[in-house]
């Protein structure tokens, strides 16, 4: 459902991303390894258009369904683009506002949750581009549903952000991307810092949201935990592919 | 307390009030965009003189008043789109010198439009002054009280129970994520911008019955609701207000007691006794930037 193709992109004069090419299919969990400095998190962040790439592509099929498809104007039989042959836009350069808006949404490195405000606050404004065309109560429906998938933030919907602990905002920042409703997942080391438990947990999430058909890139340093929920893996250094397969290919692969 | 005094704290609450009215207007603008809007006493002006204008063109008062204030607003907007936004990169000096630029044009187009005459608006009810506690209270300063805090209970109502309100706050705290959730900061700026020229045409015209109104007037009142911002702490709603207040008891209580030649002085004093004390405070929020 996404094609990258010889893409180029620089901090300034350093280049994090060499040529870089690769294709996401359609509903798979792909894992994305590195050392550090590697430039994963300079594709994730060029993916969500917090980054400009200098060359390159980026392509992402449309989807057969919007990602509003749940609004209630959509639920009275209207369906744009059904059983149209599967496009592709061409979204290479737009900023995040409209990446959300075609369906991708990054949980950043350092989870980057709005501190001072309230948990559900944070929930609620994960689903700013459709607020208008949902209306609130489906949001707040949805907000209720996102904290199903993860039971730990019930009954915190009034603390502020940054007083949780660690895991809990871990879960509050993917929740909140949830709440976009996402076709494509993008997740930067959700499991930094976290206990074994949490990131089993997390994991166990994604799985979980795989099984939903959303499209997860999933970047880890911890190799482990990401080979054993992906379907497949690529190894990246120095801004460009170095390795790739499935993850029992890369599991037994000595240099991983 | 002897009647005196009383009445020059009533009338340096209305002065106050005013003060307060363009600090509001500055820190709600700083807190959201972190820019230092030095042209926010030329949107009191200039939003006073337009409804000076109409008003004198036959159109009734409540019209031309809004009809201004939507004016200005619209100018607020223009001047970010025109004059900020592009420069959203640079520092906060940068802006803050941009912003300098713009209200010397202002000034210079009030004067190209309204020439050196001084001009005057009907108080808005009529009848002679109230008296409360053996002092004289201009009943038009009850109207800028009374606007004072309605600004206050709105701009409350926006930040804490608007989802709009919250999307500005998001964008505030954490400008990477609200992008990422697709709030645009730029658009976020642009309508902080028109506030604040509608907040400031408000305060023009609620202030145009008891005050010369002049192209020039902006300057001054540019002046001490900065400094009124600064006495409150830069960033805080409610210290803007109580800094409002307190500059314009003090400048009342000076002009009545010591010399009246020695008020716009005061404020001056008062920005460099707040630097002295706590020079840290005021120069690490300026060197923030945010949208
Ligand atoms: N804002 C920036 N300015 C300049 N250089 C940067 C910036 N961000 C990243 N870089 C450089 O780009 C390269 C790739 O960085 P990136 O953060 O994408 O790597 P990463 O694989 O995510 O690393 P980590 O595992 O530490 O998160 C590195 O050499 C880094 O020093
Ligand atoms: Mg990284």
């Amino acid at each position: 459902m996404l094609k990258i193709k010889g893409l180029d992109v620089y901090h300034g004069y350093v280049q994090a991303i060499r040529g870089l090419s690769l294709r996401v299919k359609e509903g798979e969990l792909l894992a994305i390894l590195g050392a550090n400095g590697a430039g994963k998190s300079t594709l994730l962040g060029t993916l969500a258009g917090l980054h400009k790439p200098a060359k390159g592509n980026i392509l992402i099929r449309k989807g057969d369904t919007p990602p509003a498809e749940e609004c209630p104007q959509y639920k009275k039989g209207f369906k744009p683009h059904a059983g149209e042959c599967p496009q592709w836009e061409d979204i290479t350069g737009n900023a995040p506002e409209k990446m959300v808006r075609r369906g991708i949404s990054l949980v950043p490195e350092r989870r980057e949750i709005f501190g001072s405000l309230s948990v559900l606050d944070n929930l609620v404004l994960g689903a700013y581009h459709r607020y208008r065309s949902c209306g609130k109560g489906a949001i707040l429906n949805d907000a209720r549903e996102v904290m199903e998938i993860f039971p730990a933030l019930k009954g915190r919907e009034k603390e502020m952000a940054g007083t949780l602990s660690g895991g809990l905002q871990q879960m509050l920042a993917i929740g909140r991307a949830l709440m976009a409703r996402p076709r494509l997942l993008l997740l930067d080391e959700p499991s930094v810092g976290l206990a074994p438990l949490v990131v089993r947990e997390i994991m166990s999430v994604l799985a979980r949201l795989k099984q939903t058909g959303v499209t997860i890139v999933l970047v880890e340093q911890n190799t482990r935990a990401a080979l054993k929920v992906a379907d497949g893996a690529l190894v990246m250094e120095r801004g460009s592919i170095t390795l790739s397969g499935s993850s029992a290919e890369l599991m037994s692969n000595s240099k991983v | 307390m002897p009647d005196q005094l009383m009445q020059l704290l009533f009338s340096g609450l209305t002065l106050g009030s005013i003060y307060a009215l363009i600090a509001l207007a500055l820190v709600t603008t700083f807190n959201i965009t972190g820019v230092l809007n030095l042209a926010q006493g030329e949107f009191a002006a200039i939003g006073s003189l337009l409804a000076i204008s109409l008003y004198a063109a036959g159109i009734p008062s409540t019209v031309a008043f809004i009809l201004s204030i939507a004016l200005v607003a619209m100018l607020g907007g223009l001047l970010e789109r025109a004059a900020i936004y592009p420069a959203r990169r640079a520092s906060g000096l940068t802006l803050i010198i941009i912003t300098i630029g713009l209200s010397i044009s202002l000034r210079g187009l009030a004067l190209l439009i309204w020439g050196t005459e001084t001009y005057s608006l009907p108080a808005f009810t009529k009848g002679g002054p109230l008296f409360i506690g053996g002092a004289a209270v201009n009943p038009q300063s009850i109207w800028i009280l009374g606007l004072a805090i309605l600004t206050l209970s709105l701009l409350y109502t926006f930040f804490e129970l608007t989802y709009a309100g919250k999307a500005v706050k998001a964008a505030v705290v954490n400008r990477t994520a609200a992008r990422l959730v697709g709030i645009n900061p730029g658009t976020v700026s642009f309508w902080a911008f028109m506030g604040s020229g509608a907040l400031g045409a408000a305060a023009g015209i609620f202030i145009a019955p008891v005050t010369m109104t002049t192209y020039d007037m902006g300057f001054m009142l540019g002046v001490k609701g900065f400094v009124a911002a600064v006495i409150g702490g830069l960033s805080s709603v409610g210290g803007a207000v109580v800094g409002g207040l307190l500059l314009g008891v003090l400048e009342s209580y000076c002009a009545g007691l010591v010399s009246s030649g020695l008020k716009d002085a005061l404020a001056v004093i008062v920005l460099l006794a707040v630097l002295l004390v706590r020079p840290q405070g005021l120069l690490g929020v300026l060197g923030e930037r945010k949208i």
